[in-house]
C-alpha cells in the first residue's frame, strides 16, 4: 500500500487528483484504518493531510474561526475561545470516540465519512459553519449541510478535500448544544443526535435559531419548521413543546439493532428540547 | 480448623507477581510467540445459518502462491464411533470435532469448513476468498419457539432427546429434572402464588484477546503449540484426543490469557493450526479477529423460563416450580444442568422442582461463562421473590433472610449443605450503609441474592526449594485472577518465610501433573491445597535434614517461621531454610515435593448485591449510581484480587441486564460481531463497585478457602431489574434492559 505525505493544499490536490490514483485521503484516520481493516474499503494507498498547516490550525479574526479539518477533537477542547463561543460544536466533536480516539479524530474527517450518525456534524450545522473545499477545480465555499449527500456519499468531487470549517464569531446572546442517545456512556454511535444554536434578544426572546438532525435520516437534517417553532417565542413550556413535536415530525429513522424507528422519532423530541434548553442557558449567560 | 493462625501473609495484599509485565505490555498473550518460517493460518466460515455442503473446490487456494496448506474437514480422523470425552471435559468430542470444522453441513453463520496457511496473512485471506463452496441453504431455527415447534425444520435428524424415553428425532438436546417434595401440595399451602416468564438474548464472555495459537508439528509427530487458554491440559487433551494423537506428544505451552470467563475452556484454531502445521512442514500462527471471535467462539445462547414461587402470607416459602429452556447452539450443551441446579439453591423450600430442557438452535456451539446458567436462573427466581416482597409489604432482605439456607438445609439440587456463609452475607449487606442510604428523583434500588456451588477437580502442584532458600512454586493452571499471587502467599504462609522468596511458574503440560482448568472458581481453593501438599513435604524433608545434622528424630524436628527447631531445646541453634537448602547437596540431595490430588471439601458460595439506578423516563437510559457487593469468600487470601472478582463479575452482569445481546437478521446471521454494537461496558457506565468481604470459612481447606470467581456475575442481573422496576414501577422481564426497551415497559407497563 503506498503512503503519500502532502505538505500543501496544492500537494494533496495533485496527488488525489490524478485519475484512477486509488489513493483516499488521510485525516486522523479513526474511520479509515477501521475500514481497510474491516474490508469494507481497499485503496491503493493514502495521501496523509496531516502535515499541511491549513489543515491542522485553528485561526481566530475578528470576523471568527477557521479550524483545520484535520484538528483532532482533543486540540478543539484544549481551545478556550472556541469552546467559549461555540461549545456546542466542540462538545459534538469530543464525543467521538474514547480519549484515545481523541487525540487523531477530526471534524473533516467526521463529515467526509459521511456517516448519517457523525456527532460534529448536526453540531456544526445548527452553527451555520461552512466549509472550505479545494479540489482540481480550485476553492469553493459550501454550508455544512449541502455536504453530505447519502450514508457514505458526499458532494465532494474526485480530487476535492475539505480544507477547513469557518464560523463566525456569535451574535451577542447566542449559545449552541449538541446532545446525542447513546445506550452506553461513551465509545458508541449516536442512535439520536440533535444540534441546536440559538440568538436571544435582551428580553430572552428567540431572535434567531438553527436546528440540525443526525442519526435519523440517510444525511445529518437540517430542520427548519424545528428552528421557527422558538423565534419569537422564549425558549421554554410551550415554545419546547412545539419545537419537540416539530423536531420529531422531521425525523425519518429506520428500524435498526441501535433503536427502533419509533423509539428515535420519539427521543428526537426529547433531545431537541433538552439541546434547546442548554444553547438558551449558554446564550442568557 | 485455621481459626487460631495467626497470619503473616493470608489477608494481606502484596503486588502480583505477574502484574509488572502485564502493565508494561512485557507478558506474552497466545498472539505474541513467533518462530522463524512461520506461516499464518486462517478459516473460512459459512455464511449460511444451515446448509448443505454440496462442494468444496480447493485447487485454486491451494495453487495460489504463498499458499502452503489448505484443510477441510477431510483432513481430520473420522468422527468416534460413539460418545467420547476427554480427560476433565463436559464436550462430546464428536461435537467438537464437527464444531472445529464442519462436515456435510455447515450449521451456524460462522461454522468453520476449511483453513489455509500461507507466508502472510494477507495471502492467507485471499486463498480463502478463492475457495469455491458450494451451498445448498437448509431451513434454520433460531430460537427456543422455533426449535420447539411441531414438525418444525430439525438440526440433526438422528438425535433423540436424551432423558426422555421414547423421543423421537428432536431438536431438544436433553431433559433434566430435580427436586424434592410435592410441589402440588407445597402451592396448595401458598397463600400467595406467582408464576411469570422470563427471557433472556445471548451474551458473549467479552473477553478481550481473540483466541490465538502457535503449533509446530514436526514430521516425527511430536507437537508444540503455543495457546492462550484457561487450561493447557485441556486443550492438549481435546486436541490429541480429536487428532488421535499420544498426549505425551503434544506439548502446550500456555500464554498468558486476556480474558477467557469460561470460554477459553475450549478448542477452536489449535487442532486447525496442528493439521496445517503437519502439511505445510512450518510452524503455523492463528488468530481470530473480534469477527471470529463473536460469530464462532463461546456465547452463551438465549434462555426462556418459567417459574412459579408458593409463599405464605409469613413469607416462608411453600414451593418453587422451574422450567427452564436454555439454547445450547447447534449442539446442545447448555448450561441448563446448572441453571436447574442452582435456580432455587439460596432458599429452603419444602417442596421443589426443576426442569430443564437443553434446545439446539442454528447459532454457534455455546461455551461455559461464569457460574454457567446460574445468572439467567437468578434473574427469574430474584425478581420474583421482589415481587413478592413487595405484595407482603416486607424488606427483601428480611424475606430473604426469613427463607436463606444454612447448613443442614436440604438443597433444592440435592444434598444437605454443610457451613455455608449465606445469612451473613444478607445480614452484611443489610447492614451496609448504603442499604439505607436515601435515594434522589427517579432513583430506584435493587437487592438480590446469588449462589454457585464452586468447583474442586484435579490439581498438582510442584515445589522446588533452590540453593539459595528461594521456593519455586509449580502450578498447572493459568493465572487469571491473581492465582500466581495467592500460591505464593500460601507457600510463603507454610514456609514461615517471606513472599518474595516465593516465584509461582505456570509450568507447560510436560512440566507438572495433569491439571484441570482454571474455571469454576477452583484455583485458589484447589491447586491452593496441593500446594499445601507439596509445601508440606518438602517441610518434611527440611526437618529430616535437620534430624539427620542434629542426629535426632525427624519427629524432634519443629518447623517454625522459615527455621528448623529442636523441640524442647532452646539452646539449639536453629537451622534456617537458606542453610538448608544451602547444604542440601551433602544432607541428601536436591529438596523438593509434589502434590497431585482431586480437590474435595468445595465451600459453596453466596452474594448479595444491592444496585441503585437511575432511569431516565423520557428516553429509558438506566444509569447504575450506586453499587455494593457482598460476598461469603471463606478466607480472602489476598483481598484485592477477590474484591477485582467481585467488581468483575458484577459489572459482567450490569452489561449483561442493561445492553448486552446478540442480534441476529432473519437468515441468522449476526448483525453485531464487534464491541461497538455489542455493548460490554465501558470504565465510565458503572460506578465504583463497592466490595464487602465476609469471611465464613470453609472447615475442609486448610485456610478456610471457598471460591470468588462465579458467585460475583449471579446477583447483578436482578438487583438491575429489581432496581429499575424500584425506579419505574414497571416488572421487566426479559432482556437486555436497553433504553428502547425500557421506554416502551414504561408506557404499557403491563405488557414489559
Amino acid at each position: 500500500m503506498r503512503y503519500e505525505v502532502a505538505n500543501t493544499v496544492e500537494e494533496a490536490v495533485a496527488i488525489l487528483g490524478q485519475a484512477e490514483s486509488g489513493l483516499y485521503p488521510l485525516a486522523g484516520g479513526t474511520d479509515l484504518l477501521a475500514q481497510i481493516r474491516s474490508g469494507r474499503v481497499a485503496p491503493d494507498g493514502v495521501v496523509d493531510l496531516k502535515r499541511i498547516p491549513e489543515l491542522r490550525e485553528i485561526v481566530a479574526d475578528d470576523a471568527g474561526y477557521r479550524i483545520g479539518a484535520a484538528v483532532s477533537g482533543a486540540e478543539l477542547g484544549e481551545h478556550h475561545d472556541l469552546v467559549a463561543d461555540w461549545p456546542g460544536v466542540v462538545e459534538a466533536a469530543e464525543l467521538i470516540g474514547s480519549t484515545q480516539i481523541q487525540g487523531r479524530a477530526s471534524m473533516g474527517g467526521n463529515l467526509c465519512n459521511a456517516s448519517p450518525a457523525a456527532d460534529s456534524v448536526p453540531a456544526l450545522i445548527a452553527a451555520g459553519a461552512l466549509c472550505s473545499i479545494v479540489g482540481p477545480g480550485g476553492r469553493r465555499e459550501v454550508a455544512v449541510e449541502d455536504v453530505v449527500t447519502g450514508p457514505g456519499k458526499t458532494c465532494l468531487a474526485p480530487g476535492e478535500i475539505v480544507a477547513h470549517f469557518s464560523l463566525s464569531r456569535p451574535q451577542p446572546r447566542s449559545g449552541d448544544a449538541y446532545l446525542r442517545l447513546i445506550p452506553r456512556s461513551e465509545m458508541d454511535i449516536a442512535v439520536v443526535g440533535v444540534g441546536v444554536g440559538l440568538t436571544l434578544d435582551a428580553d430572552g426572546v428567540c431572535i434567531a435559531c438553527r436546528v440540525a438532525l443526525g442519526a435519523v435520516a440517510p444525511t445529518p437534517l437540517v430542520v427548519p419548521d424545528a428552528a421557527a417553532t422558538l423565534v419569537g417565542r422564549s425558549v421554554s413550556g410551550a415554545a419546547l413543546d412545539d419545537l419537540a413535536t416539530a423536531a420529531s415530525a422531521a425525523a425519518q429513522p429506520i428500524d435498526d439493532m441501535r433503536g427502533t424507528r419509533e423509539y428515535r422519532v420519539h427521543v428526537t423530541g426529547v433531545l431537541a428540547r433538552r439541546a434547546a434548553m442548554i444553547a438558551a442557558e449558554r446564550a442568557g449567560s | 480448623m485455621s481459626e487460631e493462625k495467626k497470619f503473616r501473609w493470608v489477608g494481606t495484599r502484596p503486588i502480583r507477581p505477574d502484574g509488572i509485565d502485564k502493565v508494561t505490555g512485557r507478558a506474552n498473550y497466545g498472539a505474541d510467540f513467533a518462530l522463524p518460517g512461520m506461516l499464518w493460518g486462517k478459516v473460512l466460515r459459512s455464511p449460511h445459518a444451515h446448509a448443505r455442503i454440496v462442494s468444496i473446490d480447493t485447487e485454486k487456494a491451494r495453487t495460489l502462491e504463498g499458499v502452503r496448506a489448505v484443510i477441510t474437514a477431510q483432513d481430520l480422523p473420522d468422527l468416534f464411533s460413539e460418545k467420547a470425552r476427554a480427560q476433565g471435559g463436559h464436550h462430546d468430542m464428536n461435537d467438537l470435532a464437527q464444531n472445529v470444522m464442519a462436515r456435510g453441513r455447515v450449521l451456524y453463520h460462522g461454522h468453520a469448513l476449511a483453513a489455509v496457511a500461507a507466508v502472510s496473512s494477507e495471502i492467507a485471506d485471499r486463498a480463502l476468498g478463492l475457495i469455491e463452496v458450494e451451498y445448498e441453504p437448509l431451513p434454520h431455527v433460531l430460537d427456543i419457539e422455533a426449535a420447539t415447534a411441531e414438525g418444525g425444520p430439525l438440526i440433526h435428524e438422528d438425535r433423540v432427546t436424551q432423558g426422555v424415553e421414547a423421543s423421537g428425532p428432536s431438536n431438544i438436546a436433553k431433559r433434566v429434572e430435580m427436586g424434592h417434595g410435592d410441589t402440588e401440595e407445597g402451592f396448595a399451602e401458598a397463600d400467595i402464588v406467582i408464576e411469570r416468564e422470563f427471557t433472556t438474548s445471548p451474551v458473549h464472555q467479552g473477553y478481550i484477546e481473540p483466541h490465538a495459537c502457535l503449533a509446530q508439528s514436526a514430521s516425527d509427530g511430536r507437537t508444540t503449540l503455543w495457546c492462550s487458554s484457561q487450561g493447557h491440559f485441556a486443550m492438549r487433551d481435546y486436541t490429541a484426543r480429536l487428532l488421535g494423537m499420544d498426549l505425551s506428544l503434544l506439548q502446550v505451552i500456555p500464554a498468558e490469557i486476556g480474558g477467557g470467563f469460561g470460554g477459553k475452556t475450549t478448542i477452536y484454531l489449535e487442532p486447525l493450526a496442528v493439521l496445517l502445521s503437519r502439511k505445510a512442514g512450518r510452524p503455523v500462527k492463528m488468530v481470530m479477529s473480534r469477527e471470529e471471535v463473536f460469530r464462532a467462539s463461546g456465547p452463551v445462547l438465549g434462555t426462556r423460563i418459567k417459574l412459579k414461587l408458593g409463599v405464605r402470607s409469613d413469607g416462608v416459602f411453600t414451593a418453587g416450580e422451574a422450567t427452564l429452556h436454555y439454547e445450547g447452539g447447534a449442539f446442545g450443551g447448555s448450561s441448563v444442568m446448572a441453571g436447574c441446579m442452582t435456580v432455587f439453591a439460596p432458599y429452603a423450600f419444602p417442596h421443589v422442582r426443576s426442569i430443564g430442557y437443553d434446545v439446539m438452535v442454528n447459532k454457534p456451539k455455546g461455551a461455559a461463562y461464569r457460574a454457567p446458567g446460574a445468572p439467567m436462573a437468578a434473574f427469574a427466581l430474584e425478581t420474583v421473590v421482589d415481587e413478592v416482597a413487595a405484595r407482603l409489604e416486607v424488606d427483601p432482605v428480611d424475606l430473604r433472610l426469613r427463607n436463606a439456607v444454612k447448613e443442614g438445609t436440604l438443597a433444592s439440587f440435592g444434598p444437605r449443605y454443610k457451613r455455608i456463609g449465606c445469612v451473613e452475607t444478607l445480614e452484611a449487606l443489610r447492614d451496609h450503609p448504603h442499604y439505607s442510604a436515601p435515594l434522589a428523583a427517579n432513583q430506584g434500588r435493587g437487592v438480590a441474592l446469588g449462589f454457585w456451588f464452586n468447583a474442586g477437580l484435579q490439581s498438582s502442584a510442584g515445589v522446588n526449594l533452590n540453593p539459595d532458600g528461594t521456593v519455586t512454586v509449580l502450578s498447572g493452571n493459568p493465572d487469571i485472577g491473581g492465582s500466581r499471587a495467592s500460591l505464593a502467599m500460601m507457600a510463603a504462609e507454610e514456609f514461615g518465610i517471606h513472599y518474595d522468596r516465593v516465584e509461582v511458574v505456570v509450568a507447560d503440560t510436560h512440566s507438572i501433573g495433569y491439571t484441570d482448568v482454571t474455571g469454576g472458581s477452583r484455583v485458589t481453593f484447589a491447586t491452593g491445597m496441593a500446594v499445601i501438599d507439596a509445601a508440606a513435604e518438602v517441610m518434611r524433608q527440611l526437618r529430616e535434614r535437620a534430624a539427620a545434622v542434629w542426629e535426632v528424630d525427624a519427629e524432634k524436628v519443629l518447623w517454625v517461621d522459615g527455621e528448623a527447631r529442636l523441640e524442647g531445646d532452646d539452646e539449639r541453634e536453629p537451622l534456617s531454610l537458606e542453610k538448608l537448602a544451602r547444604d542440601a547437596g551433602r544432607t541428601g540431595g536436591p529438596i523438593s515435593g509434589r502434590a497431585a490430588l482431586t480437590a474435595r471439601g468445595v465451600g459453596m458460595g453466596f452474594g448479595a448485591h444491592i444496585c441503585d439506578v437511575e432511569v431516565d423516563k423520557e428516553t429509558g437510559r438506566v444509569e447504575v449510581v450506586r453499587y455494593t457487593a457482598v460476598q461469603d469468600a471463606g478466607r480472602a487470601i489476598h483481598p484485592s484480587y477477590v474484591e477485582g472478582q467481585m467488581q468483575g463479575g458484577a459489572v459482567q452482569g450490569i452489561g449483561w441486564a442493561l445492553n448486552e445481546e446478540y442480534v441476529f437478521d432473519a437468515d441468522g446471521k449476526l448483525e453485531n460481531p464487534g464491541f461497538l454494537d455489542y455493548r460490554i461496558p465501558v470504565a465510565s457506565d458503572v460506578p465504583m463497585i463497592d466490595t464487602v468481604i465476609v469471611e465464613v470459612p470453609n472447615p475442609n481447606h486448610p485456610y478456610g478457602v471457598r471460591g470468588v470467581g462465579e458467585v460475583p456475575i449471579v446477583p447483578p442481573i436482578p438487583a438491575v431489574v429489581n432496581a429499575v422496576h424500584a425506579a419505574t414501577g414497571v416488572r421487566y422481564r426479559d432482556l437486555p434492559l436497553s433504553p428502547p426497551r425500557v421506554l416502551k415497559g414504561m408506557a404499557t407497563p403491563d405488557a414489559a
